[in-house]
């Protein structure tokens, strides 16, 4: 099981992430008990089934999935995850602001997929509060990341406001 | 100059600490290769042919005398004594060491350097008219909004994995010195009428294998404004720019699939939202980095030194390097002096360490300790009383400096090539070496005049052949190498694409085929008439006949 971080604390996943393997239809698949976090196929599919099953829901979007898809219906999730498939597809950067700054939503956003150390920081800049490492990464370790850097330049979601606006600079 | 304050000092000095820790972890084995990669290439260092390439950031092209004694330095202790001045104002070393990058990073910090997004897939460094805030044309000195927009790209959060590289270029004066048609966003300051600055904003410009001349997406755009709006650029092109292609995934593919009409239609879309947040510029900030640039405390002198007149009447190698590397200034009795990184024989861009030391010296005693990199691969002194420009011209030859070629057939642009690259068909130093070797009879070189010859390796394009009046690119035809010419590009506010004049030559024939392009020219030409001028006369046709008509001695393939 891959680690998870949340509130920058390493804790204990209690949702199970759905993903279609080769030769599986969201119509049908099984759906384990608990939390779930199932696939925008699923959602889209089987939206009754889902919100009647009465544990916490949410709903992953993969790269090219934008935040549009289900801006209507936020309120069905209790988290959202947003895909990397590798780590250098950053799509997902813009999906989570979006869905912060633009549709409001205040749930956990948490990145799945190839997520490692290194882009932490940058993900917890554009609203990701949630983090599912990569197997095998120590998360421990990668708590430090969120330090990187105490002053960036740029307004985002965890700064409303650019730098220049937060402090009186030095001419 | 810009200097740093706590807030930039500190984010550097954090920076240098994550890539300490990141070459840790990768040494440890808890980053693989893959994962380290981007991280490196986000911190300007490539692996290339024999070693590491380390790319250093100068801010659009702006550059103090200890700084470059700090770069001097890095080159003698983790180099071979030089380093390599890039088109887009960059300095890059060819055999640093991964394991001492840190350490060069932490003595880059204490002169307010680093190597943030020098490569990689994001906004790169920003780049602009080397004349700026100088220059006679000018509109709005373009360093104070530069370095806002400096700021505003640095570990930008969204748009660190973008598809592809991005670069962006600004100009502030009439002329275009800075090839905004082909940058992936190029912006003009513009004034209107009544007075308001802004930009005209253009998108999708870029060289590489697919050479496109960028769209205007905006006719004006106020300054204020700037950073949201590329941020509704980039956000478009971050989330609908391609990436299942890497030749496919610049923002001028997007451009060209949508239409200029649709793309912008998008970013107006997505600017609705951002327009008026809080990242819009406000005055206070404009006036506090502009104080940055303020002039420097100019002596009041006459707008003709006598004896500046009298040394150039005296000395014909005096005024030829005057006519060549001087350029007017807006104040009355300076001058803008461009130093040759362009002597024969050596790569072009090419400085050693001693050189650096030299050019830092020329700064601090001429030009009130500051440089600029030009995107010719040269350094200006953007300063100089006209009064010491004989003193300077001397010290400048000592140092091989002062070679007077600057705009001539011998200032070429060129790439590193197959020497140090390892994505290059072809060398291309040692054949720019060579045609400049056969252009060595000043007085021919001089007669020819003002003429762009640009070099690749390949058809990336590093040394933009596709806007030199003519273009020299590296092919490769079953493992060897051959060179393929272009003809008729052209930067500036007319910036246009050259064309290929047919079929690819040998190494040993190049020096030849330029010389054959050249006589041809120099026989067709009227009076004063540029190189450029005389080819869009009598078009392409005319020269391919030049060329070609001869194929036995030239073994053209
Ligand atoms: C030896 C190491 C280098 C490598 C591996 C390299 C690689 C590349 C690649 C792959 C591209 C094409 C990008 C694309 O089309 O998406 C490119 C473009 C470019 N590079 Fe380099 N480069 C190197 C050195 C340099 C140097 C030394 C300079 C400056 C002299 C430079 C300046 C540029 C410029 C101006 C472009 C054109 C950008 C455009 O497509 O609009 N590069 N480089
Ligand atoms: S043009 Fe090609 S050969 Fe030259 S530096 Fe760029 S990638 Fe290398």
């Amino acid at each position: 099981m891959s680690s998870l971080i949340k509130n920058r604390q390493a804790v204990a996943d209690d949702f199970t992430l759905l993903r279609l393997a080769d030769g599986e239809a969201a119509e049908t698949v099984a759906l384990p008990a608990g939390p779930l976090l199932v696939p925008l196929a699923v959602w889209r599919a089987r939206k009754a089934e889902l919100q009647a099953r009465g544990a916490p829901l949410g709903v992953w979007l993969d790269v090219g999935e934008g935040p549009e898809a289900i801006a209507d219906e936020l309120a069905a999730f209790a988290v959202i995850g947003v895909n990397f498939p590798k780590f250098t597809d950053g799509r997902g950067y813009s999906t989570a602001r979006l869905l912060r700054q633009r549709h409001g939503f205040e749930g956990e956003i948490r990145a799945i997929g190839d997520v490692l150390h290194d882009q932490l920081f940058l993900m917890a800049r554009c609203g990701f509060d949630a983090f599912a490492l990569k197997d095998g990464k120590n998360a421990e370790l990668a708590l430090r990341a969120f330090e990187t850097f105490r002053e960036p330049y740029q307004a985002a979601v965890d700064r409303a406001e650019p730098l220049f606006r937060r402090h009186r600079r030095a001419a | 100059m810009y200097r740093y304050d706590q807030y930039d000092q500190t984010l550097v000095d954090e920076r240098v600490a994550q890539f300490r820790d990141q070459v840790a972890r990768w040494q440890a084995g808890e980053l693989t290769d893959d994962e380290f990669r981007p991280l490196r290439l986000q911190n300007g260092i490539y692996i290339q042919r024999h070693a590491p390439m380390f790319r250093i950031a100068v801010p659009y092209g702006m550059l103090a005398s200890r700084q470059l004694r700090c770069l001097a330095d890095l080159g003698r202790r983790y180099d071979r004594g030089y380093g390599h001045f890039t088109t887009r104002h960059n300095l890059q070393f060819n055999w640093p060491k991964i394991e001492d990058v840190p350490e060069m990073l932490a003595a880059l910090a204490k002169v307010q350097m680093h190597a943030i997004q020098t490569s990689g897939n994001c906004i790169r460094n920003i780049t602009t008219d080397q004349f700026a805030g100088v220059a006679a044309d000018e509109i709005l000195d373009p360093r104070p909004l530069c370095e806002i927009m400096r700021q505003w790209s640095t570990f930008h959060p969204e748009f660190a994995f973008l598809p592809r590289k991005f670069k962006i270029a600004v100009n502030g004066a009439k002329e275009d010195r800075a090839l905004t048609w082909f940058h992936d966003i190029g912006l003009h300051i513009v004034r209107t009428d009544d007075g308001v600055v802004g930009f005209r904003v253009i998108v999708g410009g870029g060289l590489g294998r697919t050479p496109i001349r960028g769209e205007v997406v905006r006719e004006f755009l106020p300054w204020q404004d700037i950073l949201t709006y590329c941020e509704a650029i980039i956000r478009v092109y971050n989330r609908y720019g391609r990436r299942d292609n890497p030749f496919k995934a610049r923002i001028k593919i997007l451009v060209q699939a949508l239409g200029v009409e649709e793309f912008g239609r998008q970013v107006e879309a997505e600017w609705a939202h951002l327009k008026g947040g809080p990242a819009t510029i406000t005055q206070a900030e404009y006036e506090r980095v502009t104080a940055f640039f303020e002039p420097p405390a100019y002596a009041t002198l006459p707008a003709i030194d006598a004896a500046f007149v009298q040394q150039q009447a005296d000395s014909v190698p005096f005024a030829r390097w005057v006519e060549r590397n001087v350029r007017p200034h807006r104040v009355p009795g300076y001058a803008s002096v461009t130093l040759s990184l362009k002597k024969p024989g050596t790569a072009p861009g090419d400085v050693t360490s001693d050189q650096m030391d030299a050019a830092a010296d020329l700064a601090d005693e001429y030009s009130f300790g500051e440089l600029r990199v030009t995107h010719e691969q040269n350094l200006v002194l953007a300063d100089v009383e006209q009064r010491q420009l004989f003193a300077l011209w001397q010290e400048a030859k000592a140092a091989g400096f002062a070679t007077p070629n600057i705009g001539l057939l011998t200032d070429m642009i060129c790439c590193p090539g197959g020497d140090f690259c390892d994505l290059a068909n072809a060398r291309s130093i040692p054949v720019a070496n060579a045609v400049q070797a056969r252009f060595d009879d000043l007085d021919y070189l001089w007669d020819i005049g003002d003429i762009d010859l640009n070099f690749s390796g390949c058809m990336n394009s590093c040394g933009h052949h596709h806007v030199g009046n003519i273009g020299i690119l590296g092919v490769d035809k079953g493992n060897e190498e051959w060179y393929q010419i272009t003809l008729g590009g052209e930067q500036g506010n007319d910036a246009r694409l050259g064309k290929v004049i047919g079929p690819s030559f040998a190494a040993a024939d190049v020096p030849d085929v330029i010389e054959t392009i050249i006589r041809f020219y120099v026989e067709q030409r009227r009076e004063d008439e540029r190189f450029i001028d005389t080819f869009r006369r009598l078009g392409i046709d005319a020269f391919k006949v030049a060329v070609y008509g001869d194929k036995a001695r030239l073994k053209a393939a």
